[in-house]
């Protein structure tokens, strides 16, 4: 009875589970492995699709004779690197007509013309004529016989399905693609974003956490760069910050503050010097970074929030019958209760900023040294138009990401055991 | 001490009313107001003066004359020191400063002798400051885009700095903008389609997470908790990596430019955090009411769809938002999947429009307030709701 119960419940909870883990798998797990698969392949964004034999059709006249017709095909393969097998042409014409001196791999049968054009390999051309002639002797409508498309099959292997493999890709990631710079831009990106936006958040969060006046309008407020569109926020901002016209350096120019505009989003960077030292700031990148901390800032605000209202206030008043000073309660109370959250945070936001693409795209497209990896999969895949290439910098990234996961739960599996 | 605690309290304070009548000149300057110049140094200097004479002062005389009679003198001084202004700039720095002196109330020379005063005025005014601060910051870039949107690339080339409206033009002429992106650049079929997945999308995905977070609420079956574990880590696998391979599977599926597509890639996407979501919320309800259920002679489909659905509708209700907030904001897939005009959503529009030089701005700055508002109503209206859908919505401890 209780077995049979058992296989019940299971029987219910497959067929519960079954359909979002089919979808998830097939929409997210699966791509992920494809990835591997095209990351190995000479592929282009060109090659996806599947070779097809294509044919166009002109109709021309020959001499003063208007019984008679050239019909040329340009034939070819759609494909620059596969071979179509088995090409099958057909083309009907109206009664009447038939072709004189067909050639010798097509009949003519029932008013169509049937060739058997065999394998076609890749870039094959053929110009493929044709005359015909009214038996009737009498004028061919031209537009008629251009009217009809010729139908064309073939067999083709699908180019992403093919066993050709090659290791160019990742040969390229590693040594043409500036990886170095690209890897140190995308950890100054993520790890200046990430703790950015802790520290706004945490500052957010205590204040809001004070007995003020309106403090829930306050925090909705707060989150309005987080659940806004993405596309919106960036393009106000780059309006903002628009060196011609923008708001921001008008404002600043119009203060004397500044004497020209800068263009915060478009300069590679920016030399200052504090205390007679100079050095060189990435001005486009840190722009992208404060934009990244404005909108994401929200989300650890929100967290701490939650988690500083649950600091039971006890802790408080005792602290002030001790006669603790508003620092010394912020850092021996505030502070460890939040730092669980804090390390939970840091994760997230971690890898959530090390694959962020949009705000960056958005911004300034990743010009300018703001080229992240995320950013450097879309120009390799489709500005640049070479799949297999993008594919071996997901694959980087995916790689990437597993390791810090891996480091974080050790770390974090390494502190649990020692409390 | 009470000098060092004095001092501290006038720097402090005299500072804060210079920000916020910085940021006062600063918006002021928005409206056409030509200023060139912060005056920081000698709002500082007179902030001083003004803090010094409160406290001085004390509780001798009634709080609120005390603030009026201060608040206007200061005007008057502020008027004198400043640039030519209209009066009711002046008017605005008066109410400021009756803001400011009112939240002095609770200094006096008495209060500057407690412990740690120093250390609390800091705080205090590193608290108004903070919230002055961030509400400048996050509401300033929504309202150039809200104000943008009413004028027109020419003026704003002409002067950056004025955002005024001209409120003597009809109503046409001022919403001119919006007229044009509806008319010339359809953006009502946009909304259409953006409305259209977003509410498609919470209605799959719901479809979907609902039974799923049943079974791995209640349920005993095998690879439960690797399922419940792996939720977590698909959730936190980026969208950038899952590009490339779903462009070329549905390149040749022909499902590129379909609003179906867009539809499933959405739905598995969010699906992995709204099982997260549910299945918690499942847990807390008591077991009790569903053995009712079963003795009553339901199967798992009643059990659901009678008992759970209807004692877990705020958090059915929180997904559903959340999910339709991710949905009507998504981008990258949209911009990846659609690139006939046919199909794009608003997000993709926005970027589409922005794709050439040419548009002026103010319709983009349109565009964004069309796609912003909604959200911005919804979460301001279920901010309860969604709230609770963010923090579930990533890991919890």
């Amino acid at each position: 009875m209780s077995v049979s119960l058992s296989k019940l419940e299971k029987r219910t909870a497959y067929t519960l589970v079954l359909p979002a883990v089919l979808l998830v798998f097939a929409i997210v797990l699966f791509p992920i492995f494809a990835n591997v698969w095209i990351s190995f392949k000479d592929i282009e964004l060109k090659d996806i699709r599947i070779p097809e034999p294509r044919a166009k059709k002109i109709v021309k006249s020959i001499s003063e004779n208007e019984s008679e017709l050239k019909v040329i095909y340009k034939l070819r393969n759609s494909s620059l690197i596969q071979e179509i097998r088995n090409v099958q042409f057909q083309d009907k014409f109206p009664k009447n007509i038939s072709p004189i001196d067909l050639d010798q791999r097509c009949n003519f049968k029932s008013k169509k013309i049937i060739c058997d054009f065999g394998n076609w390999e890749a870039k094959y051309r053929e110009n493929f004529e044709v005359i015909i002639k009214n038996t009737n002797d009498e004028k061919i409508d031209k537009k008629i016989i251009k009217s009809r498309k010729p139908i064309l099959s073939g067999t083709a292997n699908n180019p992403l399905l093919t066993t050709n493999f090659t290791l160019k890709n990742f040969k390229k990631v590693f040594y043409e693609n500036n990886f170095v710079e690209l890897l140190l831009t995308t950890f100054y990106f993520t790890f200046f974003g990430t703790v950015g936006a802790i520290i706004f958040g945490i500052l957010a969060a205590q204040l809001v956490n004070q007995n003020i006046q309106g403090r829930t309008y306050m925090r909705g407020i707060l989150l309005f760069p987080y659940v806004g569109p993405v596309v919106a926020l960036a393009y106000t901002w780059t309006l903002l910050l628009d060196p011609n016209s923008g708001t921001l350096n008008a404002l600043l120019v119009n203060f004397n503050i500044i004497e020209k505009p800068i263009n915060l989003l478009g300069q590679k960077y920016i030399t200052m010097s504090i205390l007679g030292f100079e050095f060189k700031l990435r001005l486009a990148l840190t722009t992208v970074i404060f934009f990244e901390i404005w909108r994401y800032f929200p989300l650890a605000f929100l967290f701490i929030l939650a988690r500083l209202q649950a600091i039971p206030q006890s802790l408080y008043e005792a602290a002030d019958v001790d006669g603790a000073s508003p620092i010394q309660k912020f850092i021996h109370i505030t502070l460890p209760q939040i730092t669980a959250i804090i390390s939970i945070l840091f994760m997230i936001r971690f890898i959530w900023n090390f694959n962020k693409f949009e705000d960056i795209f958005l911004l300034t497209g990743g010009a300018s040294g703001t080229r992240t990896l995320p950013i450097n999969v879309y120009q390799q895949g489709f500005a640049v138009s070479d799949i297999g290439m993008g594919s071996a910098v997901s694959i980087v990234i995916v790689m990437l990401l597993l390791s810090f996961m891996i480091i974080y739960f050790r770390l974090i599996g390494k502190k649990a055991n020692e409390d | 001490m009470k000098i060092k605690s004095l001092i501290i309290f006038l720097v402090i304070s005299s500072f804060f009313l210079t920000c916020i009548l910085s940021i006062w000149k600063i918006m002021s300057t928005l409206q056409g107001l030509s200023f060139t110049n912060l005056n920081t140094t000698s709002v500082f200097l007179i902030g001083i003066l003004l803090s010094l004479v409160f406290v001085l002062i004390g509780k001798r005389i009634n709080h609120l004359i005390k603030i009026f009679s201060l608040s206007f003198l200061f005007s008057i001084l502020y008027f004198y020191l400043n640039e030519a202004s209209p009066y009711w700039y002046i008017f605005g720095v008066f109410l400021i400063t009756l803001f400011f002196t009112n939240k002095l109330k609770k200094y006096s020379m008495q209060s500057l002798k407690e412990d740690f005063i120093s250390e609390k005025i800091i705080f205090d005014f590193i608290t108004l400051f903070g919230i002055v601060f961030f509400a400048f910051v996050i509401l300033f870039p929504f309202y150039i885009m809200l104000v943008t949107s009413f004028k027109t690339q020419i003026a704003l080339l002409v002067n950056p700095l004025d955002f005024s409206l001209d409120f003597t033009k009809s109503l046409t002429e001022l919403f001119k903008s919006y007229f044009v992106i509806f008319k010339t650049y359809n953006f009502g079929r946009y909304i259409l389609i953006s409305s259209a997945v977003s509410i498609g999308t919470v209605i799959v995905t719901l479809l979907f997470a609902i039974p799923a977070a049943y079974a791995v609420a209640r349920l005993n079956f095998f690879g439960k908790n690797f399922l419940s574990t792996s939720i977590l880590i698909i959730y936190m696998f980026p969208a950038i990596v899952l590009v490339i391979p779903l462009y070329t599977l549905f390149s040749q599926l022909g499902l590129r430019n379909s609003i179906f597509g867009l539809l499933i890639v959405y739905t598995a996407t969010t699906l992995p955090v709204a099982i997260y979501m549910l299945q918690g919320y499942f847990k807390s309800i008591p077991k009790e009411i569903e053995d009712a259920g079963i003795m009553d002679g339901q199967n798992w489909f009643g059990i659901i769809l009678k008992i759970i659905i209807p004692l877990s509708l705020p958090a059915i209700a929180s997904v559903a938002l959340y999910v339709f907030m991710i949905a009507w904001n998504e981008f990258l897939f949209s911009l990846m999947f659609l690139d006939s005009p046919k199909s794009f959503t608003l997000s993709r529009a926005i970027q589409y429009l922005s794709g050439d030089a040419e548009t002026p701005r103010q319709y983009l700055m349109a565009g964004s307030v069309i796609v912003t508002l909604p959200v911005l109503f919804i979460f301001i209206y279920f901010e309860k709701y969604l709230v609770s859908g963010l923090t579930a919505g990533s890991v919890k401890e």
